[in-house]
């Protein structure tokens, strides 16, 4: 049953993808900032979850409860201190946008930094639920399952909280419209605010279930951002429920590369990214 | 009178520039080789610099594409170094970067805003991984020697590439070129319809200062003796072009020299912080944009014009 086993595999690395591109997409499709440190809180939240669980032995199931509200703050706070303040520097928003590429970029250094001083450089990893299952014949450990089925649960949830609640339509309007949705009375400043931090949120909890599979270093940022990037673009640029499907579909075509040419999986994913942005710009689901 | 007084500061600005050129071609004899090795870091900061904004400062379009071109011209050497000399090795060098740059700009720069950023990043680190793939699945090795050049030989190439890089900015600027970039990046779609061929002039601008970033990758490579596509690729020298361009003033030739000199020797100096090193880097780029959002040519001039108010 190899077809099984790519097509299950794949949607366990897309859960992950979608989660980690979600938090990317809010950021620069509400707070309008390309966050290339992205990676960084992934990074952060895979250390933190490290540091919970091999001293105090807290699950990185509770770590997730830890993380998320730490993280959320975290995140509107930089917003406070740092974009703020850029946005009225640059003036306009075209002007912005290519600003927070290397203002972000600035950020990384400085998160990466901090991590090798808190963690050191080595590779670093922990073993939680590593039972062999038996899913329709193909074998798995639990805890890519468990992260799945996490990934899904944080997806969904996030879902019908950006559909169905007031503040999630907001959220929406601001990303599709920012001068309309202050016509209605949305604040825009307190949007970006949360918008950001709810990035650094969904990239803590991606970081802490990744931990629980991988192994991790100070340096694993960059390639996560790059992850992001490629399904935020596959799913439309600003496009939140988009990068939610873009990241399954992108975790298939990376688990069927791997199976047929491994070593290629991203350098496909590059010229697929390449592809769309020349052909449709505006994602698969861009209207 | 102002005509006088015009041709005659341009001649010392002339006379200037001589004077320090001079001076750089007769450096390497008198200091340590530690200055002879920061000023050649000097020299392909500045090429890269340069390069990046001449097509990227008037047009408004974020290029990350530097990388990608400085890989390919460290690559062209890794593979063709031992088989030809190596003035011809730097040429090719620019070359296969300048058909890059072309073929990419060809297709990509109907892309804008900040789809051309990502399409640009996403190039530098695409080639980074196939070529990685290649060498690992097809070659079977990481990383290849090159032959090494001379310091010297190395430094005067580079003082050249410099030159040529500056000189080549400054008549792009003064061209019809110069006009038309400035056009597209006002407003292209006027630019556009006033009878300018947007999309050549963009990509043969892009190709032309793309060749001297590859050249500059070529020459740049026989320092170290041997290269990997992390190194070679590495992300950082796509970000810190334009982060010497901001720094220095964007819309000045000297801005970006001043920018890239001063850059590179904080840069230099951070290395007496290896634990803080990119703390101290991440600060000062969000510094940059915090504090001197016009530049350091900004800042000289703000203080100027305050001084001959008062």
């Amino acid at each position: 049953m190899i077809v099984l086993d790519v097509i299950i595999a794949g949607l366990l690395t897309g859960g992950i993808y979608a989660l980690l591109a979600a938090g990317f997409s809010l950021q620069y499709g509400v707070s309008r900032v390309l966050n290339v440190s992205h990676g960084e809180f992934i990074m952060l939240g895979a250390m933190a979850s490290y540091s919970l669980y091999i001293p105090f032995g807290i699950n990185p199931l509770v770590s997730l409860a830890i993380v998320g509200p730490i993280f959320f703050i975290i995140g509107s706070l930089i917003n406070k201190i740092l974009f703020e303040r850029i946005r009225r520097l640059a003036g306009s928003m075209e002007v912005f946008e290519g600003w927070s590429i290397l203002v972000s970029f600035g950020l990384l250094f400085i998160i990466q930094n901090i991590a090798l001083l808190a963690w050191g450089a080595d590779e670093r990893g922990y073993t939680f639920l590593a039972i062999p299952i038996n899913l329709l014949g193909a074998i798995f450990p639990a805890n890519r399952l468990v992260a799945l089925l996490l990934a899904v649960v944080i997806g969904l949830s996030f879902f019908f909280f950006l559909v169905h609640t007031r503040l999630g339509k907001a959220i929406r309007a601001a990303a599709q419209e920012e001068t309309g949705a202050q016509l209605i009375g949305i604040n825009i400043h307190w949007m970006h605010g949360l918008c950001f931090g709810f990035g650094a949120l969904l990239a803590g909890l991606a970081g802490v279930l990744i931990s629980t599979m991988f192994t991790f270093s100070p340096f694993m940022g960059l390639p996560y951002t790059i992850i992001a990037i490629i399904v935020v673009v596959l799913g439309g640029l600003g496009n939140i429920i988009g990068s939610l499907v873009g990241g399954l579909i992108l975790g298939l075509i990376s688990s069927i590369v791997l199976h047929i040419e491994p070593g290629l999986e991203l350098a496909v994913l590059y010229m697929l990214f390449m592809l769309m942005l020349l052909v449709r710009p505006k994602g698969i689901f861009g209207k | 009178m102002h005509i006088i007084r015009a041709n005659q500061k341009r001649f010392f600005q002339l006379l200037f520039l001589i004077f320090i050129l001079i001076i750089l071609v007769i450096i390497p004899g008198y200091v340590p080789v530690y200055y002879v090795s920061l000023l050649l870091s000097i020299f392909k900061y500045t090429v890269l610099t340069v390069s990046w904004a001449t097509f990227c400062g008037p047009t408004g379009y974020i290029s990350l594409a530097s990388a990608a071109f400085l890989g390919t011209g460290m690559y062209v050497t890794a593979l063709i170094g031992e088989k030809v000399p190596l003035p011809l090795v730097v040429l090719f060098g620019g070359l296969a970067s300048f058909l890059l740059a072309l073929l990419v700009g060809l297709a990509s720069l109907r892309i804008r805003g900040i789809f051309f950023a990502i399409f640009t990043l996403g190039l530098s680190e695409g080639l980074r991984h196939f070529i990685n793939w290649w060498e690992i699945s097809r070659v079977g090795r990481q990383g290849r020697w090159v032959i090494s050049a001379p310091n010297t030989t190395i430094f005067y190439t580079m003082l050249i590439i410099l030159v040529m890089t500056v000189l080549a900015s400054y008549l792009i600027r003064r061209s019809k070129f110069g006009l038309a970039l400035r056009g597209i990046g006002e407003e292209e779609e006027a630019a556009n319809h006033i009878g300018i061929n947007v999309n050549a002039v963009k990509a043969i601008t892009f190709a032309v200062t793309s060749f001297w970033i590859g050249a500059t990758g070529a020459i740049i490579v026989t320092q170290w003796s041997y290269v990997d596509t992390a190194t070679a690729f590495d992300v950082s020298y796509s970000f810190t072009p334009t982060l010497m361009a901001l720094f220095g003033g964007i819309g000045q030739i000297y801005g970006w020299v001043l920018g890239s000199v001063v850059f590179t020797i904080i840069t230099e100096l951070l290395l007496i912080f290896p634990y803080y090193y990119m703390l101290i880097f991440g600060s000062i780029i969000i510094s940059v944009f915090l504090f001197f959002p016009s530049g350091l040519v900004g800042v000289v001039q703000k203080w100027w014009k305050g001084g001959l108010v008062e």
